[in-house]
């Protein structure tokens, strides 16, 4: 079976006063379809970089990154755009919804941009809402929600475009242990149903319910690598 | 969706936005104030001189109607050649006089008179009372009546030829004031009178005998008037021929200052409205520079950010601009009163007239205005690095 992601030799240097910063330094590692993958290590180890990377809102200097068959590290900008569309799924450790739209209507949003039929919008949406246990709670915007169903919206929202591959940084990073309890099941419940999913975390027990993980240190992979 | 997003993006604020849209509306209000100033000139001149339908002035050589002292020899010949000619359905010719009237009180004032015919006269409309029907009428201003103090029906005595340092008059007559009357292009601070015209013609003694300061000619509705124009120049060397273009065109280039101040004053404000709309949906652009970051990372393309950011300047201008035109509308008639105190106006001349063209231009200008104010800002939106702008969004 071909791997949903194919890193050889990833580096990204960011220039930063007279110097540069080498956040990452060849990362070669692969993500089967299905895997639950976790990638940890200390603050400023890379960890954030690599997801831009595979979520390509970040191009590498150096490598080679595949993800669903299709080359992404040489991207125009225009093709990544349609690309983080139609295959990846983004959650962020803040939510990052829309604060003017209901929860409805930002998972509507990437399918919107999709032109996906309007009917077909709306099925989609109930069906993902109620996936995530929201489907009362659609009309809602997300002040009137709480950083749990925030994020479970944020979560529904990036399945809209069924992607590829998840990607999760940080996703229990804002709530409390109870909360992050309930997301960490969540996101098991979501790989136990067949989706690829590649989260960045420092919690303990949401890396322990990853099927595998992958340390890093310095910009590297140190353990876990099994490209 | 970007519409609605740029709906919600602009209530977000809506002290903000609405402090906002007053500035638009007023910069709007402006812009179509010095549309009206300067399309409205040149439309008003041309109803102004139509307002009797006659579309020709014939005019000594050289000169426009009243522009200076000439006069035009042998007239009753001229308008006698020019009402053979075809086409022509209407001639009326007028001779201008300064005429002398003593007042109730003794004292002298100088009016200026028509001498006209009254069945085809086009320089004024009867106000109250009776038209000049003989040799002993006059009609009237209300400015005559109110600096002389007299009152219609009174015997008056008029003359021509005064000489201020012996306050003596070369001819004197008694007329009957029998009606009041307003002078079409005659200023309404300006005292004026209207007599027959061979009456102010005999009045003015040799030097006016026969003489006509202007003869306006109408046109049959069928007829070519610019046919008729040329027709009428062709007769004699002495006189200009004056469309109603060509007087048109002769105003214009004279209130050139007004247009140039309009366009002025419109582009100022015009700039100052794409200033202000750039200036507000640049600031909310930065406000939401991590809510635009994550559209651009859930895959929402450059275009739909851009098509958001411009929709915001469009709506913000074009709301603005929908309230502008009442203001607009209120300002030109305040604009109006202040400017036909300028002395010297004639009482149906207005500079401000509306017309729906003009608010089409006003909004136009306007909303393409908004869409220039939107690019700016856009640009900004659309070139945020993602993951930058959301690595600097979490660290906030």
């Amino acid at each position: 079976m071909n791997a949903i992601v194919e890193a050889r030799g990833l580096a990204r240097d960011y220039s930063m006063g007279s110097g540069a910063v080498h956040a990452l330094r060849g990362v070669s590692f692969d993500v089967q379809p299905g895997e639950f993958v976790a990638i940890v290590g200390p603050s400023g180890c890379g960890k954030s970089t690599l997801l831009n990377l595979l979520g390509a809102v970040d191009t590498a200097d150096a490598g080679s990154l595949t993800i669903a068959g299709e080359r992404i590290d040489r991207l125009s900008d225009r093709d990544a755009t349609a690309f983080r569309l139609r295959r990846i799924g983004f959650v962020f450790q803040r939510f990052y919804l829309m604060p003017a739209l209901s929860a409805a209507e930002n998972v509507e949003l990437p399918m919107a941009e999709a032109r996906i039929a309007r009917d077909e919008r709306r099925a989609r949406v109930q069906e993902l809402l109620g996936y995530v246990g929201l489907a009362a709670r659609s009309g809602h915007r997300p002040s009137q929600l709480s950083g749990g169903e925030q994020q479970r919206v944020a979560i529904a929202r990036a399945l809209a475009n069924r992607p590829a591959l998840l990607l999760a940084d940080e996703p229990t990073g804002e709530l409390d242990a109870a909360t992050g309890l309930e997301m960490i099941d969540l996101f098991r419940r979501l790989n136990a149903d067949g989706t690829t999913i590649v989260v960045v975390t420092h919690d303990a027990q949401m890396a322990a319910a990853a099927g595998r993980r992958i340390q890093m240190r310095d910009g590297a992979i140190v353990h876990g690598d099994d490209a | 969706m970007p519409i609605r997003l740029a709906m919600l993006a602009l209530f977000r604020h809506p002290a903000r936005t609405l402090l906002a849209l007053l500035g638009i509306a007023v910069s709007a209000a402006l812009l179509l104030d010095m549309v009206m100033l300067a399309s409205g000139m040149r439309e008003n001149f041309r109803g102004f001189l139509m307002l009797r339908g006659y579309q020709l002035r014939v005019a000594p050589k050289g000169t426009l109607p009243f522009d200076s002292d000439a006069t035009i020899d042998s007239a009753a010949t001229l308008v006698a050649a020019i009402s053979r000619l075809q086409g022509v359905t209407a001639v009326s010719p007028v001779l201008g006089a300064q005429v002398q009237a003593t007042t109730a009180g003794d004292s002298t004032v100088t009016a200026f008179t028509l001498g006209i015919y009254p069945d085809v006269q086009g320089d004024y409309e009867m106000v109250r009372g009776d038209d000049v029907t003989d040799s002993t009428s006059v009609v009237a201003n209300e400015r005559w009546l109110a600096v002389t103090k007299h009152a219609l029906g009174d015997t008056v005595t008029l003359a021509v030829g005064f000489d201020p340092q012996l306050r003596t008059v070369t001819g004197e007559r008694r007329f009957v004031v029998r009606g009041v009357a307003r002078f079409h292009y005659i200023a309404a601070t300006q005292p004026t009178l209207g007599m027959l015209l061979p009456v102010l013609q005999q009045l003015g003694g040799s030097e006016r005998r026969d003489r006509a300061s202007l003869i306006m000619v109408k046109a049959a509705d069928d007829a070519d008037a610019e046919a008729v124009r040329t027709r009428i120049a062709g007769i004699s060397t002495r006189i200009s021929a004056i469309s109603l273009e060509g007087a048109t065109e002769a105003v214009e280039q004279r209130l050139g200052y007004f247009k140039q101040l309009a366009l002025v004053l419109g582009s100022i404000s015009l700039g100052v409205g794409v200033l202000l709309v750039t200036t507000l949906i640049t600031i909310g652009v930065n406000e939401r520079a991590g809510e635009i970051a994550v559209l651009r990372a859930i895959g929402v393309a450059k275009g739909s950010i851009v098509g958001q950011v411009v929709m915001e300047g469009i709506v913000l201008t074009g709301v603005g601009a929908l309230s502008g035109i009442g203001i607009g509308l209120v300002t030109a008639q305040w604009l109006e009163k202040i400017l036909s105190d300028f002395p010297g106006l004639p009482t149906t001349f207005r500079f401000f007239v509306f017309q729906p063209r003009d608010a089409g231009v006003a909004l136009a200008m306007l909303a393409a205005a908004g869409m220039l104010a939107g690019i700016y800002p856009a640009w900004r939106a659309a070139s945020l690095p993602i993951a930058g702008t959301l690595r600097r969004e979490a660290v906030a």
